[in-house]
């Protein structure tokens, strides 16, 4: 009986079954194929490496994970936010990794402490402001949000995005969980409207006048200053970028990342992979291609995020994003930031 | 139709056996998620009952409202303009009121917002003609929730269209004619004859639209409306809570449930199919005048807003980015697309037509409470379907490769997991409400003494089924069909989740591409959805019409 059904399944596993091929490795990627692939390609050009691809989002890609378990195909897991990281790490579906290179080219508060996960490139959010309605002079800090001059104001958008939650988690880790309630509370009382649209309905909306002030990710801008588009590039340069914080904590910052998984089997190539994600060349595409900023130090950034000068970023560990996660959504339930 | 004549102690009939043992198949996602239900999640529904719970009851029971009365006025005014009126365009009408099918719900939302918005072009427009600006004119905000029951109902309304006209298009000439002898002018005819009659079909496309516009997350995500499938995702991966998050599923669903109940009470015994064999060429309303104009213009709108608008503006945006977009990866998407949506369809009217057959023979409650339970996936967001069926799947590989890797030695790895089989599997799961509603209208209008006498000149149950039936009801198989098919080309979040290595549809290049806010470059993969889409939709609604019974 056993021998029969032995023979059945060797000749099914070739329909099914994800065999190892001579040089590969498997990616689960939560960031789109289009924000991805031409680097893969660049790495299986340089090195002869297959790069398998399923994009999807990063909350159902560790849930698939999970449920695969030890027999899961996939090598490496890549986000597009720290906290995510860190969470697929508490689930155990993550392995250390000790790399030099890994360890040297990227700042230490950009990655894991043990090694589970590493920083690929950073994302500042910001405070953006209209040019002509806003005086950057009167601009300091997000604290400084909460204050009634910027009553029906501010635009962001909802909590149900990550970048949202991942910029109150931070806070929660710095100014602790009370202090920063209050000061959601107080945000959510100037919002300019409820919040609807991505992060580029936000800047289009303070270009368009219904609000003077919108917190958002960088690189939205930057593309929209690089667009085909006439209309776009438009909008954007009504808008300028204000740092805060730059005598405290510091901007909000984030990072893509990716981890070596606990069931990965081409833990080789998957490691090749990962260092060549720091390497010069493909630091550089994230800046040219993506506006991010690179998370190697000495890589220069795209020439339009160049324009807006350096900041100080916040100094926080990410995997505190992680940590404070459901804390920050529940806030933001409990302040009305739907 | 039940064996009255069954003796006592008899074992379960194969046709019986066969749709309980497939509806707990299929029933697998569903059940897999409700069984968080009873792990214990108390203090964050005491979080949730604080802060967001109201709006999320409020929110969907709008939502569906809004939706129930658009889908079911835009539908049923059509489909009985097109199938018993006659006026100029009515042909055209006809099958061109099916084009909103092929539009996905977040890519008209998206094409919408890019049109309508605050710095879309109409409201840039208007400020720079007129000098307004921010606050001195009022203009419908696009991203609310009555946007959202504006956009679900323009592409949902087709469902009760197509099935209200097939029902229209299968009534006997006669019951209409008896109305007419005794009276009954063409308003009476309509609201006491002829939609009394239809009410199943009706019923079933005005609850297909209501669970989809329940199950939505896309459109209502980015409009920022809360409402249960939003809540849903942030209880489970934003507080990490799935036993919450089942439960506030297991809620949502409660409320298909009563709607259906309901329904199925306020029935009763009445039943909805034809006396009498009779079918002649339908003498259509001849509609002059004014009255031809107000049929054509209630027949435009729908279509104009739901289908001629987004798809010119994604025209435009496709046109401007074709040489971006447009690559051999992009004839694969469609290749793709089109299989996947073509096997789903296939498969899922099999197993409708299964297990609807299956439950008019054997008719026991267990049947008919195991046909239920199939068919509740439709209701369930995508997500969660899929998340159903990776936990099973991957717990079945797991186990296999642990047996053999005990016996044998040898790791199997993932035999289904991460396969297209898992994928057509989440399809037919979610979809299959779809062809067993369909199919279960089109068998509801077969007389049971069809059957009677098709069995007494003994023919076989399952010849009944073949030789009898699926001739007489073509164009609700057919119907069901093209329903799946439109409904998997579209279908996004199962698709992400579950789909093997370097392979992608569609509908998730489109998604991409628009979520990360490239409106412009979606449109091309968004219009070849449409226009797929569109080819079933044309060739299938000619053969409803050559279907009608009767008809040459």
């Amino acid at each position: 009986m056993k021998t029969v059904l032995f023979s059945i399944l060797l000749f099914l596993m070739p329909m099914f079954g994800s065999f190892a091929l001579a040089a590969e490795v498997n990616l689960y990627s939560a960031r789109q194929e289009a924000l991805i692939k031409p680097l893969l390609d660049r790495f299986t050009e340089q090195t002869g490496i297959q790069v398998n691809l399923v994009s999807a989002k990063d909350d159902t890609l560790i849930k698939r994970l999970e449920s695969e378990g030890r027999n899961s195909p996939a090598d490496l897991l890549l986000t597009a936010d720290a906290g995510r990281l860190h969470r697929a790490s508490e689930l155990g579906l993550l392995a250390p990794v000790e790399s030099t290179v890994l360890e040297q080219r990227i700042p230490a508060n950009y990655r894991d402490p043990e090694g589970h996960w590493f920083g690929l490139s950073l994302r500042a959010r910001p405070i953006l402001y209209a040019r002509d309605r806003v005086d950057p002079e009167a601009l300091s800090t997000y604290a400084d949000l909460t204050d009634p001059r910027w009553k029906g104001r501010i635009c962001i958008r909802s909590s149900d995005n990550i970048y949202n939650q991942s910029l109150v988690a931070a806070r929660i880790a710095t100014h602790g969980e009370a202090d920063t309630e209050a000061w959601a509370r107080g945000l959510v009382a100037n919002f300019a409207r409820p919040p609807r649209g991505g992060d580029r309905d936000q800047i289009k909306a303070v270009a368009a006048g219904q609000c003077d002030i919108a917190i958002a990710n960088t690189y939205y801008l930057a593309a929209m200053l690089n667009d085909d588009q006439e209309s776009e590039r438009a909008s954007a340069e009504r808008l300028a970028v204000f740092w805060p914080d730059q005598d405290g904590s510091g901007v909000h910052v984030n990072v893509s990342g990716i981890g070596l998984t606990t069931a990965a089997r081409n833990r080789e190539q998957a490691l090749r992979l990962m260092e060549f994600l720091v390497s010069d060349e493909a630091q550089r595409w994230y800046a040219d291609s993506n506006h991010e900023y690179p998370v190697v130090e000495g890589v220069e950034a795209s020439d339009t995020l160049k324009a807006w000068g350096t900041f100080k970023p916040d100094g926080i560990n990410l995997s505190e994003l992680g940590r404070y996660n459901a804390d920050a959504l529940r806030l933001m339930d409990r302040v009305g930031w739907r | 139709m039940t064996n009255s004549l069954a003796r006592p102690f008899r074992l379960p009939s194969p046709w019986r056996a066969g749709v309980i043992l497939t509806a707990l198949v299929l029933a697998l996602p569903v059940l897999t998620v409700f069984g968080f239900v009873f792990q214990p999640a108390g203090e964050v529904w005491r979080h949730l009952a604080d802060t967001v719970l109201k709006d999320y009851v409020l929110n969907s029971a709008l939502l569906l409202l809004g939706v129930g009365l658009g889908t079911l006025f835009g539908g049923v005014a059509s489909a009985w303009l097109c199938s018993m009126c006659q006026f100029p365009g009515r042909r055209m009408f006809e099958w061109a009121l099916l084009l909103p099918m092929a539009m996905p719900a977040y890519i008209i939302a998206y094409t919408y917002t890019g049109m309508l918005d605050f710095a879309g072009p109409v409201q840039t427009g208007l400020r720079d003609l007129f000098g307004w600006s921010y606050g001195d004119y009022w203009f419908p905000e696009i991203r609310s929730l009555g946007g959202a029951i504006v956009m679900l109902s323009l592409v949902l309304y087709p469902y009760v269209y197509l099935l209200a006209r097939a029902a229209f298009l299968e009534q006997s000439i006669c019951v209409l004619e008896v109305g007419r002898t005794l009276r009954a002018g063409p308003w009476t005819g309509f609201f006491r004859i002829a939609l009394p009659l239809a009410r199943p079909a009706v019923i079933a496309g005005l609850s297909l639209a209501l669970m989809e516009a329940l199950a939505d997350y896309g459109t209502v995500q980015y409009f920022g409306v809360a409402t249960f499938t939003t809540g849903i995702f942030r209880t489970w991966f934003g507080l990490g809570d799935a036993a919450a998050a089942a439960q506030l599923a297991a809620l949502m669903m409660s409320f298909v449930f009563i709607l259906i109940v309901l329904e199925r009470w306020s029935r009763r015994q009445a039943r909805y199919h034809h006396t009498s064999g009779r079918y002649r060429h339908l003498p259509r309303y001849q509609l002059r005048g004014w009255r031809a104009v107000a049929a054509f213009g209630l027949c435009l709108l729908p279509l104009l807003f739901g289908f001629l608008l987004p798809a010119g503006q994604l025209l435009v945006w496709a046109v401007a980015t074709a040489e971006k977009t447009l690559d051999a990866e992009f004839l694969r998407l469609v290749w793709h697309s089109l299989g996947l949506a073509g096997a789903a369809a296939v498969l899922a009217v099999l197993l409708g037509l299964f297990m609807a057959y299956g439950k008019r023979l054997r008719g026991s409650y267990g049947v008919a409470v195991a046909v239920r339970i199939a068919g509740m996936g439709y209701a369930v967001p995508g997500t969660v379907i899929a998340v159903g069926v990776l936990i099973p799947f991957a717990w079945i590989d797991n186990r296999i490769d642990a047996w053999m890797r005990a016996s044998f030695d040898i790791s199997t790895g993932l035999l289904l997991s991460g396969t297209l089989v898992a994928l057509l599997f989440a399809y037919t799961v979610r979809f299959l409400a779809v062809s067993l509603q369909t199919v279960e209208a089109g068998l509801g209008k077969i007389k049971p003494s069809m059957d009677d006498a098709a069995r007494s000149l003994g023919l076989p149950p399952n010849q009944v089924l073949t030789r009898i039936h699926m001739p007489i009801m073509r164009g609700s198989l057919l119907t069901a069909l093209l329903l799946v098919f439109v409904d998997v080309l579209k279908e996004l979040p199962a698709t992400l989740i579950l789909r093997p290595f370097n392979f992608n549809t569609l509908a998730v290049r489109a998604f991409e591409l628009a979520s990360d806010e490239r409106l412009a470059e979606s449109a091309t993969a968004a219009l070849a959805i449409v226009l797929v889409g569109i080819i079933p939709v044309i060739l299938l609604s000619r053969s409803i019409t050559r279907a009608r019974p009767g008809h040459e």
